[in-house]
């Protein structure tokens, strides 16, 4: 016993794809020397859907829908990179207080992914309240996301031209309300874990990254930054209106877990700043009923009126529609979508109230109709909630999508996880995969 | 004679199956986006606690109800029927979304059209994904359900349920 | 750099090489032999001219149905119109178009950090040998991108360390972002066919 050494023995231990410490279907196949990960290999695919070869298969609008199901934790920002990829094929504007919307929207969205991310990780390393605190402050953010967009979660709020509707009348003190409640939650997240013993132990110096093999691996987002690295596409190319907006980009210095988490903290309070800047820039909105068109009329009673011919007792004035379509009507439509007749539904009020506006509605909606954008390919990039999120569309010119590809910014962090895993311990795994924010349907689309 | 024995099995049937729907334990399969929505519906907001189901397990030897969250993919069915078959009797499947019902508007090449071609399914939730009411309202239709099952009977639903081909 | 001038600089680089070359909707665009790949992508990672340090997409594009698509059987046939860009749209160049003759197209987007410009990349691939050189060696993203393309596509890549499925199974028969790969032809590992 005491010549021979003890024999050691490298184990192969095999994570997932159904793992209790991982959100999300990936499997981690590791080479263990004792504790430490000599060798990781990641699997993906688990949740590969199809979205590109579906893309093909839909009309451009019909494609939003599998847009939100990419990156489900921030589906407005999925949204709006497809929009604006198409618009760009088109060579189309969009008004400014659409810009706006969707800006504002997007930045609610990147707090919700962060608040998951952050909350998920905690979870997973044993803090269990920080989840359900930020799982409250998501709530609060949803019910605002709701009252928008009609859904909390898969809300497909962007059109190719526009948005879906306006923002409802009592929104910028709702929101203000949301972001108050959202940063008291931060507030008792960061003293709960910022100088935790336990989560900054386990989530410093693990997961570590130089900044020249997170640019090789093509990383980018809140991961890159937390190298140090200050790409933000927002502020290399701003699109929309994030020109005009100010914020910081927070930058890390050691590229590990910890630098990670402290990157989305202080993003989450640049995005709700940015949301306020929104709301106190945002051009003005629908005025309401004006005198000269008098009361608004029951969408039902204007087809029957439009239907006998009577064009003079509906002219000009506005339908009381569905819940579903509030904010599209005729007051607020110059100001969220564009004015290009063959990309945006027309005003609801022109439905139903003209032959003009009901041919309008059917070329864009009907089967072997619909938008055409001419024959093109267009790559067009936004900051997605994990880094740059990127369409490259291409057009045949007919009503479908030639190809859509999608440039998932988690895939190229997930590459990157057999080299993070490298000579850390098996329980570092859970920090480390945490960090990465996998999201399943962003990365296996 | 016969009556009393009937009256006192069917008497403790009953209480089996209160037992049972209020202590649920889930195994929740999450694999997509549906998976937000059950985070929201587990924590505080709209709390599964209530009815007994607050403690997910996350090993399937432990549960009794498989939660199947999110899209399955041929890559992922076998993974799902091997968590099947290793859980204990009695056991149930909820399907969560309609991507678990019927594959939803994923008709392509790479999704399992509907779970109920590889596991026996209990409840249904569709909505894509479902809203923490229709949850909630899924999860009573699961006690409801178990409240009403025999005993004895419940042991063996894979039985009553037609067997899929193996993998060749 | 204006996009222009980066394809200007590229071509100026490699003649030969470059096939065709457009700014169409304003981004840079060269494609160029699959001979030539590995030199330019060198040249635009390492010549401080280029600086493209990200690979930030790797993807490919089957044309093989490229205008051929059946139009949708309706009541009602389309008229066809395309939607035409506003004013003030760069539109100067119409598309010219995917490379006559070859079936699938590998399509790289180079993003620079240090000078913050976008330059795409195509080169074209025959489909009786589908194969281009890895871009491993100068980026580390370009192996998961690559084992995508391979998955989806078919199109193998020279030099590549570990060039298997990435998305599908490896039972999986078939590249389905082909264009004759029919949507829904299901291959189920367990359960029956549907």
């Amino acid at each position: 016993m005491t010549e021979q050494s003890l024999e050691t023995r490298d184990m192969l231990l095999n994570v997932g794809p159904a793992h209790p410490a991982m959100h999300g279907i990936v499997r981690i196949i590791t080479r263990l020397e004792a504790e430490v990960i000599r060798e990781a290999d990641v699997e993906i695919g688990y949740l590969h859907r199809g979205f590109e070869k579906m893309s093909e298969e839909v009309p451009f609008n019909g494609v939003i829908p599998y847009t939100d199901r990419l990156n489900y934790v921030s589906p407005l920002i999925n949204n709006m990179g497809y929009c604006m990829a198409v618009e760009k094929l088109l060579g189309l504007t969009v008004p400014e207080r659409c810009h706006y919307i969707r800006v504002l929207m997007s930045e609610i969205s990147r707090v919700c992914d962060h608040l998951t991310c952050i909350g998920a990780t905690a979870m997973e390393l044993g803090a269990f309240t920080v989840f359900l605190y930020m799982i409250k402050a998501r709530e609060f953010l949803w019910e605002l996301v709701e009252e928008v967009t009609g859904a909390r979660l898969t809300i497909s709020y962007c059109r190719v031209g526009g948005v879906k509707a306006d923002l409802p009348g009592d929104f910028a003190g709702r929101a203000q309300e949301a972001i108050r409640q959202t940063r008291e939650v931060l507030k008792e997240v960061d003293k709960l874990l910022t100088r935790n013993r336990i989560f900054v132990d386990r989530m410093k110096a693990t997961g570590k990254i130089t900044q020249e093999e997170a640019v090789s691996y093509g990383i980018t987002g809140p991961f890159l930054r937390s190298t140090g690295v200050s790409f933000d596409v927002r502020k290399a190319q701003p699109y929309a209106i994030y020109d005009r907006l100010k914020f910081e980009v927070p930058l890390g210095v050691h590229g590990d877990n910890l630098d990670r988490y402290y990157v989305r903290m202080e993003e989450m309070e640049q995005a709700m700043r940015m949301v306020e800047q929104c709301l106190a820039q945002m051009p003005p909105g629908p005025v309401g009923v004006s005198p000269e068109t008098g009361e608004p009329i029951p969408a039902a009673e204007m087809v029957d009126k439009a239907k006998r011919g009577e064009i003079h007792s509906i002219a000009g004035r506005a339908a009381v529609t569905d819940p579903t379509l509030e904010g599209s009507g005729q007051s607020a439509h110059p100001a969220i979508g564009a004015a290009e007749k063959r990309v945006f539904l027309p005003p609801k009020e022109d439905t139903y109230g003209n032959i003009e506006g009901l041919m309008q509605h059917f070329k864009l909606v009907m089967f072997g109709h619909g938008i055409r954008p001419p024959k093109g390919e267009v790559y067009f990039p936004v900051e997605g909630a994990n880094g740059e999120l990127g369409f490259y569309v291409v057009s045949d010119g007919s009503d479908k999508a030639y190809r859509v590809r999608v440039r998932p910014p988690c895939f190229t962090i997930m590459a990157a996880l057999p080299r993070l895993l490298q000579g850390d311990m098996m329980a570092d795994v859970v920090p480390t995969f945490g960090s990465v924010n996998m999201i399943g349907g962003e990365l296996d689309r | 004679m016969f009556g009393a024995a009937n009256f006192l099995t069917s008497k403790l049937e009953s209480a089996i199956g209160w037992a049972r729907k209020f202590s649920l334990f889930q195994y929740p399969f999450v694999t997509a986006c549906c998976g937000m929505e059950y985070m929201a519906a587990a924590c505080s907001h709209y709390d599964v606690d209530r009815f007994g189901a607050g403690f997910p397990r996350f090993s399937p030897r432990q549960a009794d109800v498989l939660f199947v969250v999110g899209t399955i993919s041929h890559k992922m069915a076998p993974v799902l029927k091997r968590i099947y078959d290793q859980m204990t009797e009695p056991k149930w499947v909820v399907a969560f979304g309609v991507c678990t019902c019927t594959g939803g508007f994923y008709d392509n090449y790479a999704t399992v059209m509907g779970i109920d071609t590889i596991i026996p399914v209990d409840v249904y939730i569709p909505g894509c994904p479902p809203r923490p009411e229709n949850v909630l309202d899924g999860l009573m239709k699961l006690q409801e359900k178990i409240q009403a099952q025999h005993s004895r009977k419940a042991v063996l639903p894979a039985q009553r349920f037609y067997a899929p081909k193996p993998a060749v | 750099m204006l996009p222009s001038q980066l394809c200007e600089a590229l071509a100026a680089r490699f003649p030969e090489a470059v096939l065709a070359r457009h700014t169409y909707r304003n981004d840079a665009t060269v494609t160029v032999r699959p001979e030539g790949l590995l030199a330019a992508a060198r040249a635009l990672k390492e010549d401080p001219l280029f600086q493209m340090n990200f690979l930030m997409d790797l993807t490919a594009v089957d044309y093989s149905a490229f205008g051929k698509r059946p139009p949708a059987r309706g009541a009602f046939p389309s008229s066809g119109v395309e939607v035409r860009p506003e004013d003030g749209v760069p539109d100067e160049a119409p598309w010219p178009g995917p490379a006559v003759g070859e079936r699938f197209e590998v399509v790289y987007h180079f993003f620079s950090w240090p000078l913050k410009h976008r330059l795409r990349l195509k080169v074209p691939v025959g489909e009786a040998l589908p194969e281009v050189d890895s871009l491993t060696p100068l980026w580390a993203a370009a192996n998961w991108f690559e084992r995508e393309v391979w998955d989806m596509f078919g199109i193998r890549f020279r030099g590549h360390p570990n060039l298997k499925r990435i998305l599908m199974y490896e039972e999986f028969a078939g590249h389905p972002l082909r264009k004759d790969y029919p949507v829904n032809k299901r291959q189920p590992l367990i359960g029956p066919v549907n």
